[in-house]
C-alpha cells in the first residue's frame, strides 16, 4: 500500500504538487492521467525518490519512504520509462537480470528468472536471450523493459508512459499483456498516461490530476458516468458512455429541463402566445403546489379552446411520466407508446424536472456513443 | 641504423609511461568533473591553459622541478595529453542519454554502479579516441625531450639540425612518424574489439 500525505513539490516559483493526498491499495492497477504538467510523471518519479517532495510524507506497506536508502528503495520498485532505456552495452538476459544482479543474487537464481520471464511474452530464451536490444523491436525492447521491471519480483511497479512511443497495434498487445501479467503476478502498478483509452482500459483506479492536484480519483465506471470536474469530461470527450452504455442510465440523463410549465389557472391566448414563442406544440400543467397535473397541447387549445378561459379546462392527463431515476430502457419503452410523444419527468416530490422527448432521447443516446454533441 | 633501434624503444616507453599515466589522471578528472557540477569548468579551463603553454616554455619550467631527464618529458607529456582525455571523458559521460541515466538510477544502481555499467561504457568510444589522440599527440611531442636531457628520437633529429643533415633528421623523425601510424591502427584495432557489440554503429 502507497500512501501520500500532504505531499508537496515546487520548482522555483511554480508548485507542481499541491498537498497531495492519496492511497493507493495493494494490487491496484493505478491510473495517473491529466494534461500536460499536470504533476503525474512527478508524483509517479516521487514513489522511488528519484524526485524528493519539499514537505509532505509518502508511505510503503507504513514505511515513511524518505527514511529509507533511496538505492535499496529503488531495487525493491520496478521502473519502466516511456524511452524504454534498455541498457545498449547489455544484452537481453543482462538487461533483465540487472536487479537481480544488484541485490547479489547467483546466476542460479536469476537465470531462471529471466527464462521464466521471457516465457511470459512469448520470447524464447534461446533466440532471444544473447540478442541486443538494437537487434529487437520497438514493441519487444519495451517488453523487455517491462520485464526487467519485474525480475526482482518487486510488490510494486511504477511504469512513465510506457507505451507512448509504440505504434497502436503493439501498444494494444503490451497493454493487454501487462494488464495479463498484472492479474497473474498480482502486482501493484502506478502508472502513467496522457491517454483516456489506455487509462480506461488498463486502471482498476484512475485518478485524474489537474495543476498539481488531484481532481477525482475515481474507479473507470465512476469517471465515466460522474466526472467531479468539467475538464475531466472534456478529457474524456469521445468515451463518455461508451464502455457503459447500460449502466444506470437513467431518465435525468435523456431529458431537457427547459421546458414550459404554466399553472392551470393560465388563460389560453397567453399560453399560445408562449407556446408560439417557445416554438413548442405543448405545455404542462402545474397544479397550485407546483406539482404536476397534465398537459395542454396547442391543437387542443385551437379546436375546443375559446379565448379568456382557463388552460386547466383542456388538460390532458394521458402522457406517461416517469420518475426522474427511472432507468434509461423503461423510459424509453414509455416514450415509444407515448401517444403525445414525450414522457414527463418527475422529482420525487411531483415537481416537474423536465420532459423526454424523441429529439432528446436521441441527443442523449448519441452523446452516450459517440461522445459530446456540438449543438 | 642498428644504434636506432634502443633509441626507439626508449622513445616508446617515455611516450606509453607518460600515456598510462595522463589516462589515469585524465579519466580521474573527467569523472569528477562530470560529478561534481562546479568543478567541470574550473578543471577543463586549466587543461586547456595548459595546452596553450608552448612545449618548449612548459618543458624548461618542469625542468627546474624534475631536472634534467626523462621524468621531465614524461611530466610533460602527461600535461599534454590530460586535455584530450579529460575533455573526452567528460563530453562522453555528459552526452550518455538522460533517458538511461535515469533508468540506471530508477532501477537502484549507485553512483559508482552507474558510472561503471553503464556511463563509462557507453561513452568509451569517445573516450579511446581522446587516449588515442593523446598518444598521437605524445610521439611527436616527446621528441622535445633531446631540449631537457630525455632519451628517445630526439637525439638523432637534433644531431641532424646541429650538422645540418637532412639524412639525419629523416632518420630521427621517419620511425617517430611510423610509430604514430602503427600505434593508431593497433589502437583502432583494440577499440573495435572493446567497444561492445550492442552501442556498434
Amino acid at each position: 500500500m502507497i500512501k501520500f500525505e500532504n505531499v508537496s513539490k515546487s520548482y522555483g516559483e511554480s508548485k507542481v504538487l499541491k498537498d497531495l493526498s492519496f492511497q493507493i491499495n495493494q494490487g491496484d492497477f493505478v491510473v495517473l492521467i491529466g494534461p500536460s504538467g499536470c504533476g503525474k510523471t512527478t508524483t509517479l518519479r516521487t514513489i522511488n525518490r528519484l524526485i524528493e517532495p519539499d514537505s509532505g510524507t509518502i508511505y510503503i506497506d507504513g514505511n515513511d519512504i524518505s527514511a529509507l536508502n533511496p538505492v535499496e528503495l529503488r531495487r525493491s520498485i520496478g521502473y519502466v520509462i516511456q524511452q524504454i532505456g534498455l541498457f545498449p552495452n547489455m544484452t537481453v538476459e543482462e538487461n533483465i537480470a540487472v536487479v537481480p544482479k544488484l541485490l547479489k543474487y547467483p546466476k542460479e537464481k536469476w537465470q531462471p528468472i529471466v527464462k521464466d520471464l521471457l516465457g511470459l511474452v512469448g520470447m524464447p530464451y534461446d533466440e532471444n536471450a544473447h540478442k541486443y536490444p538494437s537487434e529487437l523491436s520497438g514493441g519487444q525492447q519495451q517488453r523487455i523493459g517491462v520485464l526487467r521491471a519485474l525480475a526482482a519480483s518487486p510488490p510494486i511497479v511504477l511504469m512513465d508512459e510506457p507505451f507512448g512511443a509504440l505504434d497502436p497495434i503493439t501498444r494494444e498487445a503490451l497493454q493487454e499483456e501487462v494488464k495479463r501479467i498484472q492479474k497473474k503476478l498480482k502486482k501493484t502498478i502506478v502508472f502513467v498516461t496522457h491517454d483516456m483509452d489506455e487509462a480506461l482500459k488498463m486502471a482498476d483506479v484512475i485518478v485524474f490530476m489537474s495543476g498539481g492536484k488531484i481532481l477525482q480519483m475515481a474507479s473507470p465506471e465512476e469517471l465515466l458516468q460522474h466526472p467531479a470536474d468539467p475538464l475531466i469530461s472534456e478529457f474524456m470527450g469521445k468515451h463518455r458512455g461508451t464502455v457503459n452504455i447500460n449502466a444506470n442510465l437513467t431518465a435525468a440523463d435523456f431529458m431537457k429541463t427547459r421546458v414550459l410549465k404554466a399553472s392551470g389557472s393560465m388563460q389560453t391566448l397567453q399560453s399560445v402566445e408562449l407556446m408560439r414563442n417557445r416554438d413548442v406544440n405543448s405545455m404542462i400543467v402545474l397544479n397550485e403546489d407546483d406539482t404536476y397535473a397534465g398537459t395542454v397541447s396547442l391543437d387542443t387549445i385551437k379546436t375546443h379552446g375559446k379565448a379568456g378561459r382557463a388552460i386547466g379546462e383542456f388538460m390532458e392527463t394521458g402522457v406517461p411520466t416517469v420518475n426522474l431515476k427511472e432507468d434509461a430502457r423503461e423510459t424509453f419503452e414509455k416514450l415509444y407508446t407515448s401517444p403525445a410523444g414525450y414522457v414527463v419527468v418527475l422529482n420525487d416530490d411531483m415537481s416537474v424536472a423536465g420532459l423526454i422527448t424523441k429529439t432528446s432521447m436521441a441527443k442523449a443516446m448519441g452523446e452516450a456513443l459517440w461522445g459530446e454533441m456540438i449543438s | 641504423m642498428t644504434n636506432l633501434m634502443p633509441l626507439i624503444l626508449e622513445h616508446l616507453m617515455i611516450v606509453l609511461i607518460a600515456a598510462f599515466i595522463a589516462v589515469f589522471i585524465g579519466v580521474s578528472l573527467g569523472i569528477l568533473s562530470y560529478w561534481v557540477r562546479y568543478l567541470d569548468k574550473a578543471i577543463l579551463w586549466t587543461a586547456e591553459i595548459i595546452q596553450t603553454i608552448p612545449n618548449l616554455a612548459l618543458l624548461a619550467m618542469l625542468m627546474i622541478i624534475f631536472g634534467l631527464g626523462n621524468v621531465t618529458i614524461i611530466a610533460g607529456l602527461v600535461l599534454y595529453a590530460l586535455l584530450p582525455i579529460i575533455r573526452n571523458t567528460y563530453i562522453g559521460l555528459e552526452s550518455v542519454p538522460s533517458h538511461l541515466k535515469d533508468a540506471a538510477r530508477g532501477m537502484g544502481m549507485s553512483r559508482l554502479q552507474r558510472l561503471m555499467k553503464v556511463e563509462m561504457p557507453l561513452s568509451f568510444p569517445l573516450v579511446f579516441s581522446g587516449i588515442k589522440l593523446a598518444v598521437v599527440n605524445s610521439l611527436s611531442i616527446a621528441v622535445m625531450g633531446v631540449l631537457i636531457g630525455a632519451g628517445g628520437l630526439g637525439y638523432p633529429i637534433y644531431r641532424g639540425i646541429q650538422t645540418g643533415s637532412v639524412e639525419r633528421i629523416l632518420t630521427g623523425a621517419i620511425p617517430v612518424v611510423l610509430m604514430a601510424l602503427i600505434l593508431d591502427y593497433l589502437m583502432s584495432k583494440v577499440e573495435k574489439r572493446l567497444v561492445h557489440k550492442g552501442t556498434r554503429g
